[in-house]
C-alpha cells in the first residue's frame, strides 16, 4: 500500500474504507539471517537500509514495548548537522542529506521541515568559536551562516536583545537544520522495511543472549528463543542494561532527559533557537505548542521522569532569552532516558563477539542521527566494514586514546 | 531528592554536584603490569545498573564533604549515604 496525493483524493471519494494498518503484526519465526534488537528510529532505519540498500533477507526488529515508544517519540525533534570535529560533522551531514530524501524513500510524510537552527552567541570569543564551527561545517559540504545582532532581530524581533549580562551579539544559522515529525520517521521506516518483508515484532522483550564458544547464535525472549546469525543492538538508554546480559560493560552511563511543551499558541517562532548563556532551545510544533527543554538531570537514572531543579533552571533559560514565554502556560512535561558515553559521542561497532554488533551511545541527539545511524549499522551488519562516515565511532576509542569529545569535557558524562 | 548528609542532616539534591560510580574511588595501581587496561576500565567502563546504585556527590554549595549515595536509578529513592572518607578508611 503506497501513499500519494492521488490515493487521498480516492480514499476521500470512496468513505476512507482503503487505508491498512501502516506495518503487519508479525509472529516471530525460529530463524532470522538478522535480529535487531530495538524498534526505535535506529533500529528501524537499520532494517529499512538493511532491506533497500544491502538486499539482505529474513530480517526481524524486536521491540520489549511498542514501536515509537522509546527516545524516537520522547524528542524534542530537532535535526542539524552543525558539529565541529570532523568525525562528527561528516556523518551529521551524511545524515541530514538523508532526511532531506526520507520522505520519497520510505513513501510516508514525516513532516521534514528546515525552518532553520539558529545558535546565539553573546560574547565575542563565543563569536569566533562559531565562526570557527561554521567553517568546519563548510569544509564538511553543510550551511552555515553568521548573523549579527541585526541579523537576529530581523527574524526574532522578540528576543531578549539587550539583557545586561547576555546580550544577543548574534547567531550561527544553519538554513537547512529544522524539524522532523518524531514518531512518524518510526512508522515510515516501519512502513517501509514492513513492505520489503522485515519482521516488526512487538512485545517481545530481549531476555537473553545465546552466547557460545564467542558466538552469538541467537536471542532470548519474552516470546520464545529466535535464531539468528547476527544480532544488532540499538536500544538507546537501555544500552548498558542490555550489553550486560552479553557480559559487555560499556564506556556509558543512562540519564535522563526531560523536555516540555506549553499550551497551543498562535505561529510566532518559525525556527529552532538555541540560548547561548544557558541551556535553553526551543521550536513551535504545528499544533501551536512551543517545544522546548535543556540540560539532563546528571546523574544515573532509568526513570524516564526527571526532577524540579532542572524544570526551573530550563524556565530560566526560557525567561532569560525569550521573555514573553513567561505568559504561556506549561502544558506537558515528561523524560526519556539519554545512553550519554564517555566522550559526548556514539559508538557504531563490532563487538568481541562473533555475530554480535552495537549501535548506542547517542546522548540526547540521536534523533537527527537517526538515518544515517541506520545505514552505517546497515552497511556494518551487511559486510563488517565500517561506512565511510562512521569509521571513528569504535567501541575500543577510549582504550586507544582517540575519543571525539566535542566539548572537551573528558570522561564525565554529565558535561556532554 | 533529598540527600540525608551523615553530619548536615537533609540537603536538597541541587547543592550537589554529581560524579558517578563509587567505584571511581578505587584507582589501580598504577606500577601494575596490566596499569593501562586496568586504567581504561577504571576511567571509561561502567556497571550501569538499573535499580541500586552506590555513587559519589560532592556537597559544593555545603561542606565539600565528598558523599557515598546509595540511590536506586528507577525509582530515584535514596537509602543509604556516607562519608566517602568513612567508606575509603574502612577499605584500607
Ligand atoms: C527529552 C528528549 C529530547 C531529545 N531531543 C533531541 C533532539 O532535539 N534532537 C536529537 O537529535 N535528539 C534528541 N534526543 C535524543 C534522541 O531521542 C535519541 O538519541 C534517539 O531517539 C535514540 O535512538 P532510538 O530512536 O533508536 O531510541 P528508542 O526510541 O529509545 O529505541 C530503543 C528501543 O529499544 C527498546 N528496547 C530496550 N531494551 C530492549 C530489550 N531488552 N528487548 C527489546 N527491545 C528493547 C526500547 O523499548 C526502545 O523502543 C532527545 C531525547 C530526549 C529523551
Amino acid at each position: 500500500m503506497g501513499y500519494s496525493a492521488f490515493r487521498i483524493f480516492k480514499e476521500a471519494v470512496t468513505g476512507h474504507k482503503g487505508w491498512k494498518p501502516v506495518w503487519r503484526k508479525a509472529e516471530p519465526l525460529a530463524e532470522y539471517d538478522i535480529i535487531i534488537i530495538g524498534g526505535g528510529g535506529h533500529g528501524l532505519a537499520t532494517a529499512h537500509y538493511l532491506a533497500s540498500k544491502f538486499d539482505q533477507k529474513r530480517i526481524a526488529v524486536l521491540e520489549k514495548g511498542w514501536i515509537g515508544g522509546g527516545n524516537v517519540g520522547r524528542n524534542t525533534t530537532i535535526i542539524r548537522s552543525n558539529y565541529m570535529l570532523h568525525e562528527n560533522e561528516a556523518f551529521y551531514e551524511f545524515s541530514l542529506k538523508l532526511w532531506e530524501g526520507l520522505e520519497q524513500d520510505v513513501n510516508y510524510n514525516a513532516m521534514v521541515s528546515q525552518r532553520g537552527v539558529l545558535n546565539l552567541y553573546h560574547t565575542d570569543p563565543q563569536r569566533d568559536a562559531y565562526i570557527r564551527r561554521g567553517n568546519a561545517m563548510m569544509l564538511n559540504g553543510a550551511d552555515a551562516k553568521l548573523l549579527d545582532a541585526e541579523g537576529v532581530r530581523k527574524m526574532y524581533p522578540f528576543l531578549n536583545f539587550d539583557d545586561a549580562r547576555f546580550p544577543i551579539r548574534g547567531g550561527l544559522l544553519q538554513p537547512r537544520g529544522g524539524t522532523v515529525r518524531h514518531d512518524a520517521v518510526a512508522w515510515g521506516y516501519a512502513h517501509a522495511a514492513d513492505k520489503r518483508g522485515v519482521d516488526i515484532i512487538e512485545n517481545c522483550e530481549v531476555t537473553a543472549f545465546d552466547i557460545q564458544n564467542g558466538k552469538c547464535t541467537g536471542v532470548q525472549t519474552t516470546r520464545g528463543p529466535i535464531g539468528a546469525k547476527k544480532v544488532g543492538v540499538a536500544v538507546a538508554g537501555n544500552s548498558g542494561r542490555v550489553m550486560a546480559m552479553a557480559g559487555m560493560r560499556l564506556p556509558i552511563e543512562s540519564h535522563v532527559l526531560q523536555a516540555f511543551v506549553s499550551e497551543g499558541l498562535k505561529p510566532l517562532l518559525d525556527g529552532v533557537i538555541t540560548y547561548g548563556a544557558g541551556h535553553f532551545y526551543v521550536s513551535q510544533s504545528d499544533k501551536g505548542g512551543l517545544v522546548f527543554g535543556g540540560d539532563i538531570d546528571g546523574y544515573n537514572s532509568y526513570a524516564q521522569r526527571g526532577n524540579l531543579p532542572v524544570v526551573e533552571d530550563v524556565c530560566e533559560g526560557g525567561m532569560s532569552v525569550m521573555p514573553m514565554i513567561g505568559k504561556a502556560r506549561m502544558l506537558r512535561m515528561w523524560g526519556g532516558i539519554m545512553d550519554m558515553s564517555m566522550d559526548g559521542s556514539p559508538i557504531i561497532d563490532k563487538t568481541h563477539i562473533d555475530g554480535l554488533y552495537f549501535n548506542g551511545g547517542w546522548c540526547y541527539g540521536g534523533f537527527k542521527a537517526t538515518p544515517a545511524s541506520g545505514y552505517s549499522f546497515a552497511h556494518l551488519l551487511a559486510t563488517d566494514t565500517y561506512h565511510d562516515t562512521a569509521k571513528a565511532y569504535r567501541l575500543d576509542r577510549f582504550s586507544r586514546g582517540y575519543m571525539i569529545d566535542e566539548k572537551g569535557q573528558g570522561a564525565q558524562p554529565n558535561l556532554h | 531528592m533529598i540527600i540525608h548528609h551523615p553530619l548536615l542532616g537533609p540537603r536538597d539534591a541541587s547543592e550537589f554536584v554529581y560524579l558517578g560510580d563509587a567505584s571511581l574511588m578505587n584507582r589501580p595501581n598504577p606500577k601494575s603490569e596490566t596499569a593501562a587496561e586496568d586504567f581504561h576500565r577504571y576511567q571509561y567502563l561502567r556497571d550501569n545498573p538499573v535499580g541500586q546504585h552506590r555513587e559519589l556527590w560532592y556537597h559544593e554549595q555545603g561542606d565539600r564533604s565528598w558523599l557515598v549515595v546509595t540511590r536506586n536509578t528507577l525509582t530515584h529513592d535514596i537509602t543509604k549515604v556516607e562519608l566517602a572518607r568513612d567508606v575509603a578508611r574502612s577499605q584500607k
